[in-house]
């Protein structure tokens, strides 16, 4: 043992006497292809899902290009049923579920835990082949002509009346197979923050992050076992005609559509949760003050994760459902907006008094807020039976998830992005440039999806590849929209990737965090924290431990942050809030 | 949780603590009780996953048994509950033996953990040889789920066919005369179709093996010609009529029933798939007081994959 120990010490610093990072510790693809290590781990991720976001927001634009005019404009309507189902399947199963948990957590949880890996390594390696076996059947499916039934896979389109069979079995099974990349990560991440908390640290001095993705864990685990079987059934339906779904075989296509939304709600809020963890964490580290309410976001993350299992029916509202089923629905998916009003408020009243610091991260934290509550707030319009009958699968229902999860799930992934971006690569981006990339991306957002309520509203129907002339100004504005976004898109990858070979060198603690990953280099190395500098847990949130260093373009540990659990006490977050203004200490 | 939590540096560190480590013990963790510990919590955690798969056709036959109840009393006729009843016995006598095996680990014995695990394994073929020889019965039958290999299509377009032959005999018939291939043909629901059910062991033994499956009219012969014959012959055969629907029906439940087994069965071979490496590794004499989680976690998984049959056993074969 000794004298691998020496050798592996021997190998920690490169020839310039510094630390080797987990970037340079061992080169050449195959490194990287066999890794063990959580943060490589997390930056495959990060490269594929980006590229799956990338094909999504493509098939995206041609769907918006498309509805340039009603009728034909570059597409038949064989062609736009295919772009669209691709484009939700793409989004939601490649990008949006694993985006912030599989990339974001898998770099940034083991090290904010203080810790050298997840608990099982080998697993995480597994989930991202996992992901890119799914991955490779999802484009697969294209090559069999593409699948026509919205990512939902609604019984009778997939069962019976869709022509491209073997394409639809190929995308089941791609759905499958994310579907086990998705619970392995779910049931690695929850055992880590039971296993593996650095000593000392209690559960209350985990990062609300962690929380997030502890809450986002349970889902996992839970719900999607549940699709899993459903799209077997529907695999063995297609194939051996077993007659589940189907009601020529005595089959039921409700039963998919409850089947398939036990897990698909749940599953909305995997989507959403990570990105309120970022939030959480990101609108502390800018306002350079303590979380409000700690114990209250980290509780209202369980809460919603519980609350969406029982949800589902409000998919079903004018399905079939009885209306005695409906009301209980309706009722409990009303309930949901507490904890998520709570988080809300917690964010607030986090900025209140703070020394706010209007960074790329930070700017997309606060659009998050502004949109995810215009998504939230329209889900009750939809949550409500009697609008809800008249809203059901019109534009109106395409804007209000397209605030939630674009706005919601995708806002807080950049905010992520680039909050953590010099903490993975130890480059500084330009902040200016990602301010126009944040501007055009922020407003396009907007003008994409604000009018499609009003169509909505107005009739238009969701998934209809023409419509009347009426609706022809709202949907050409929310095309140029989408070109906005798509430009502000290409911008911030540019910012982004100009950063890695031009970028100013990171300090360890650019922004102010107070998490453990900023007590360590950037990057980090490969053990997570420098062999001789142990993390220093305490209260994840104390901004007294930190101060500003001209010298070094960044913020150091002054003390050990208070030893006490996160959560403190109304009279301490009032003093807090009077002593404001002089911490954060950068005097702006 | 107190005793779990891990430093973080020890992974370079492991001769600061100056006694030796199992060599089995990953280097991110910080002893080798909190790698079991974890090792455990991710397996229960991963069952629990099962358990919801498990779970999802579990939900589907209850929404089908309280739809289709007629079908379940059809088609639950068709399996040998004999068979079914060794399998539970086999099963449990498996994760008996297997239970054993984990104790012996734990005990250092490794050679005792390598017999055991042999017997768990055998546990395994056997209960896969009876559910093969169950299958084949089936298929043998013509009782399977689907269009492109199972003759239920066929078997219900010529009952259909027969069907509207009997509706055109009637409407030629005069009303008064009483047709009672039509009466027989629309039965109450609730009434089992005689005929169908195949458990009339003489009609099974006249017909052979399709006349287990859904035992044609006996006028019909084994030709089944479809609603080629006169009008006599449906009178005569009136009482044996098969409903198509009802043949519908139990392909309902026989869809379940091979959902359900044929995942559970996966699950077997998964099962035994594990229990043969770790059988190797007991060979190998690799398991020690301390290092034993493999056998734990692969018994574990046996243990569900078990209790799982428990619960498919009575839902399947003790049905009335």
């Amino acid at each position: 043992m000794t004298t691998t120990t020496t050798t592996t010490t021997a190998g920690l610093y490169d020839s310039e006497g510094q630390e080797k990072n987990y970037l340079n510790h061992s080169k050449g693809l195959w490194s990287w292809l066999t890794t063990l290590d959580h943060k490589r781990i997390g930056v495959m991720y990060m490269i594929c899902v980006l590229s799956a976001f990338l094909l999504g927001g493509i098939f995206a634009l041609l769907v918006r290009t498309e509805h340039l005019t009603g009728g034909e404009t570059i597409m038949s309507a064989e062609t736009y049923n295919r772009v669209f189902t691709l484009h939700g399947a793409v989004m939601v199963f490649l990008f949006i579920i694993p985006g912030i948990p599989a990339a974001l957590g898998n770099f940034v949880m083991p090290i904010m835990l203080g810790t050298l890996d997840v608990v099982f390594p080998r697993l995480n390696l597994m989930s991202w082949y996992l992901w890119m076996t799914g991955g490779v059947f999802f484009v697969a499916s294209l090559a069999f002509g593409g699948i026509d039934t919205g990512w939902t896979f609604y019984t009778p389109y997939s069962t019976t009346y869709s022509p491209y069979g073997p394409a639809i079995i190929c995308a089941l099974s791609g759905a499958f197979i994310l579907g086990f990349s998705s619970i392995l990560t779910g049931v690695n991440f929850l055992a880590t923050m039971h296993m593996l908390r650095a000593k000392g640290m209690s559960w209350f001095q985990m990062p609300l992050f962690c929380w997030s993705l502890y809450a986002t864990a349970i889902m996992q685990i839970l719900a999607t076992p549940v699709l899993a079987i459903t799209l077997l059934l529907l695999i063995a339906e297609r194939t051996l005609s077993i007659g589940i779904f189907d009601p020529s075989l005595g089959g039921d296509p409700v039963l998919f559509q409850h089947f398939f939304w036990f897990y698909s709600h749940p599953a909305v809020y995997i989507m959403i949760l990570p990105a309120m963890g970022v939030v959480s964490d990101v609108i502390a580290v800018y306002s350079h003050k303590h979380i409000f309410g700690y114990k209250f976001i980290a509780f209202s993350s369980v809460a919603i994760a519980l609350l969406g299992f029982l949800v589902w029916g409000h998919h079903l509202f004018v399905s079939g459902q009885s209306a005695l089923l409906g009301t209980i629905f309706s009722l409990i998916t009303f309930s949901i907006a507490i904890p998520t009003a709570i988080k809300v408020f917690n964010w607030l009243a986090t900025m209140y008094k703070g020394s706010i610091d209007l960074k790329c991260a930070m700017l997309y934290a606060m659009s998050f807020i502004w949109v995810f509550s215009i998504g939230g707030l329209t889900g009750l319009h939809c949550a409500a039976i009697a609008t809800d009958v008249h809203l059901h699968d019109t534009y109106f229902v395409v804007a209000h998830f397209h605030y939630v999860m674009v706005g919601g799930t995708v806002f807080g992934f950049l905010a992520g992005l680039h909050h953590w971006w010099p903490k993975i690569f130890g480059k500084m981006y330009d902040e200016f440039w990602g301010l126009v990339a944040w501007a055009l991306v922020f407003i396009g957002f907007n003008l994409t999806f604000f009018p499609q309520f009003f169509m909505g509203a107005q009739g238009m129907p969701r998934r209809y590849w023409h419509y009347e002339p009426q609706f022809q100004a709202y949907h050409v504005a929310s095309t140029i929209g989408a070109y906005m976004q798509g430009l502000g898109f290409v911008l911030l990858a540019g910012v982004l990737l100009y950063s890695l070979f031009a970028g100013k060198k990171a300090p360890r603690n650019p922004w102010g965090g107070t998490t453990l990953e900023w007590q360590t280099t950037s990057p980090p190395p490969l053990e997570n924290f420098p062999h001789d500098e142990p993390p220093i847990v305490g209260d994840p949130y104390d901004f007294h431990a930190i101060e500003y260093k001209e010298e070094l373009e960044g913020y150091v540990l002054v003390a050990a942050p208070a030893a006490h659990d996160a959560e403190r006490s109304i009279v301490e977050e009032i003093v807090e809030g009077a002593e404001a203004d002089s911490y954060g200490s950068r005097g702006n | 949780m107190t005793q779990a939590h891990a430093t973080t540096h020890d992974a370079h560190g492991h001769d600061d603590h100056g006694h030796a480590h199992d060599p089995n013990q990953a280097h991110h963790f910080e002893s080798m009780e909190q790698q079991v510990a974890s090792g455990k919590l991710g397996m229960w955690v991963f069952l629990a996953t099962e358990i919801l798969m498990f779970g999802g056709l579990f939900c589907a036959y209850a929404v089908w048994r309280a739809r289709h109840f007629e079908a379940f009393e059809i088609g639950h006729k068709q399996l040998n509950t004999l068979m079914g009843f060794i399998n539970t016995l086999v099963l449990i006598a498996s994760s008996f033996t297997m239970a054993w095996a984990v104790r012996t680990a734990q005990l250092n014995k490794n050679k005792a953990t390598a017999v055991l695990l042999a017997l768990t394994f055998l546990g395994g073929c056997g209960f896969m040889t009876i559910k093969y020889f169950e299958y084949k019965a089936k298929w043998d039958h013509g009782i399977f789920v689907g269009e492109p290999w199972g003759h239920w299509n066929t078997f219900r377009e010529e009952a259909k066919t027969e069907l509207e032959a009997e509706k055109t005999a009637t409407q030629l018939a005069p009303p008064t005369t009483g047709t009672p291939g039509l009466v027989n043909a629309l039965p109450t629901p609730g009434k089992t179709p005689e005929g169908f059910i195949g458990a009339d062991a003489a009609a099974a033994d006249a017909h052979g093996h399709e006349a287990e499956a859904h035992a044609p009219p006996a006028a019909h012969g084994e030709g089944h010609e479809p609603a080629a014959e006169g009008e006599s012959a449906h009178a005569a055969a009136g009482e044996h009529h098969i409903d198509p629907d009802d043949a519908l029906k139990a392909r309902t439940f026989f869809s379940i029933y091979f959902c359900m087994t044929g995942l559970h069965g996966l699950h077997v071979l998964v099962g035994m798939g594990l229990i043969a490496w770790i059988f190797f590794r007991a060979l190998k004499g690799e398991f020690t007081e301390t290092y034993n989680a493999p056998v734990d976690l692969v018994g574990l998984y046996w243990h569900l994959v078990d209790l799982i049959w428990i619960f498919l056993f009575p839902l399947l074969y003790l049905i009335s």
